[in-house]
């Protein structure tokens, strides 16, 4: 069920009538069988996969917080009774009891996110091995069902084990509202990837028909349905030409498909997200934000921090974190200042465990060395720019550019250009073809299909481009005007011809000019399949 | 709280740690800077500041900073 089927319209529509006829203190339950009855459509057995992570994930929490608990109680009734060493060697050894139940956790969440995603990719690197070392025998591969976004709610389980672990929330007990948690499913296919103290805010509140509310709602909902259906899904077809015909499209195509589908995936990531978010908003659940105007970044760090935020933080505080400041990585830290100065064990825990973090974020993106080689091409543009930081700052203070227009611009143009040239990876099947086709746009000589009429044997009409060019347009300025505060409170504040211009205007483009409808198979989210 | 001070001004010289108290709600430290400044901290302090305890009331300040050292010398 997409979120651009007639079929998902259909359910959403009887979600909300069921949603606010129901008394209130029902909304809660209505949305956990809403979650199962989405993930049912998509594929019955779905449904054991996510069962199978909630109650374990449940199961530990429940442990973790009871053994707490009850060492919270001993510690007060013998107060008196225990030395501070008693008291230390005791709270040790419930913090170890607490490890084993997050670890296993863990290590089964997990294990079972890695038998379903990488197994196929292992036994392809074990064949390449044994082909390499001269064997004729294969390895086959074997025929593992998917379940539809396991990455997404696999990680908000890990994410709540690991924060009930360090006590920053408070397990649940109700195991029914905890699978609410794991399955809300607006974000079930592709996040945000909340944390169970922030969602848990508004998911089980009573939520009375707020008519604000729920026009914003909705408003977010077609705005992202205009991003997916009239500008993702358009240009789509230019972006598969480009990309799937490697012998004819290389040099300036290169260049074209990598902008494309730069536009192509903002479109389609962010629509999505809005139409998740503009769904929870329509039921008064308040969804963390995945996105802050990312291709407005002055570098790739910080475009980090404003595209996929939720998954950056994650990575940030579940990987990095622990990896960077546990006790072997600064003994490592402080081995290497004695042995190879200051300036290298400084940087031993922030470059191995950013290492760590970008092969992660590479393989969570897909099963391939692409995206391995993707993830540790972020990590040396990331880590080069954190290196030639003091030389930016020289370059800065010597010529004045600080803070003015041209050369923000540039900076925008730098960085949307060297996360397009990253992504490439991303577009071609392997990484020595990523290589070729990046090589050729230095030596084809090819510009002149930019203005030769080339791009229009490519899948694109004229009116193609001229719609992709008036919705590229709308995208920028409307991220222009975020900057001062939300648009759909500027928008509500228009006289009633304004706001009805403007939001009918946009359903009857969305209407007239979406890639939908019968016959016309809308494409399935990018990063659903992650 | 010297010490402390004086790692932190390394990091950042132009920041007034004294002063400020937003130090992660206005992203004047990353999570790169974190991890330096507990590298320093378990060098010169001899305390270890795990994962769990990297959270924005920790770090928002040199003062909020100083007592959970204070805090974790105390639990050794």
């Amino acid at each position: 069920m997409l979120f651009t089927s007639y079929r998902f319209l259909e359910f959403l529509l009887v979600l909300f009538l069921l949603y606010y006829i129901l008394p209130a203190r029902w909304q809660w339950k209505v949305l956990l069988v809403a979650g199962f009855v989405f993930y049912f459509c998509a594929n019955p057995i779905y449904c054991v996969y996510i069962a199978v992570t909630i109650f374990t994930t449940w199961y530990a929490g429940c442990k973790i917080e009871a053994l707490r608990e009850k060492s919270t109680v001993y510690l007060q009734e013998h107060k008196e009774s225990l030395s501070k060493e008693e008291r230390k060697s005791y709270k040790a050894a419930v913090k170890h009891k607490t490890w084993i139940w997050t670890l296993s956790c863990l290590l089964f969440n997990l294990g079972i996110l890695a038998v379903v995603k990488y197994t196929n990719f292992a036994i392809s690197n074990i064949n390449s091995v044994m082909k390499a070392f001269g064997s004729v025998g294969e390895l086959g591969f074997v025929d593992i069902i998917v379940p539809l976004g396991i990455s997404f709610y696999t990680f908000q389980a890990v994410g709540y084990i690991i924060d009930v672990y360090r006590g920053t929330v408070e397990a649940e007990k109700n195991i029914f509202r905890f699978a609410l948690f794991v399955s809300f499913f607006p974000q079930l296919v592709q996040g945000p990837i909340s944390r169970f103290g922030d969602l848990k805010k508004t998911l089980f509140e009573e939520h009375p028909f707020d008519k604000k509310t729920i026009c914003f709602g909705l408003q977010r909902i077609l705005w992202g349905y205009f991003k997916k259906l009239v500008i993702a899904d358009r240009i789509l077809t230019g972006v598969n030409a480009l990309i799937h015909n490697t012998d004819t499209y290389t040099g300036a195509y290169v260049f074209v498909g990598m902008l494309f589908y730069a536009l192509e995936l903002y479109a389609d990531f962010t629509g999505g997200i809005d139409i998740t978010i503009g769904i929870a908003q329509t039921m008064g659940i308040e969804v963390t934000e995945n996105f802050r105007r990312p291709y407005f970044s002055k570098n790739i760090k910080e475009y980090w921090n404003r595209w996929h935020i939720t998954m950056g933080s994650w990575f940030t505080d579940y990987i990095f974190y622990p990896i960077s400041v546990c006790k072997p990585m600064l003994k490592l830290s402080k081995f290497s200042r004695n042995h190879f100065g200051e300036f290298i064990g400084k940087r031993v825990p922030v470059y191995l465990s950013s290492f760590v973090v970008w092969f992660a974020t590479g393989i969570w993106h897909g099963a391939s060395w692409n995206f391995i080689a993707w993830g540790l091409g972020n990590w040396l543009v990331i880590m080069a720019s954190q290196e030639l930081e003091p030389l930016y700052k020289k370059f800065h203070n010597r010529f004045h550019v600080e803070g003015k227009f041209g050369f923000r611009l540039f900076q925008v143009v730098r960085t949307v250009l060297l996360m397009s040239c990253l992504r490439l990876f991303d577009c071609y099947r392997d990484v020595p073809l990523t290589f070729r086709m990046f090589g050729s746009m230095f030596t084809a000589g090819n510009w002149n299909i930019l203005w030769n009429g080339s791009l229009l044997n490519i899948g694109l009409t004229v009116t193609d481009y001229c719609i992709l060019l008036c919705g590229l347009v709308l995208l920028i300025a409307v991220s222009l005007l975020q900057r001062s505060g939300s648009v759909r409170e500027k928008i509500a504040g228009l006289p009633f011809w304004g706001r009805f211009l403007l939001w009918y205007g946009l359903f009857l483009t969305v209407l007239l000019m979406g890639a939908y409808g019968i016959g016309y198979d809308s494409s399935q989210f990018i990063y659903n399949q992650f | 709280m010297e010490e402390l001070l004086e790692i932190l001004q390394e990091l950042h010289p132009e920041v007034n740690f004294e002063e400020e108290e937003h130090l992660i709600d206005d992203k004047i430290l990353d999570s790169f800077d974190i991890v330096s400044i507990i590298s320093e901290i378990a060098d010169q302090f001899d305390v270890t500041i795990s994962a769990e305890h990297i959270l924005p009331e920790n770090f928002n300040s040199a003062k909020a900073l100083y007592a959970l050292i204070q805090q974790l010398e105390d639990e050794d």
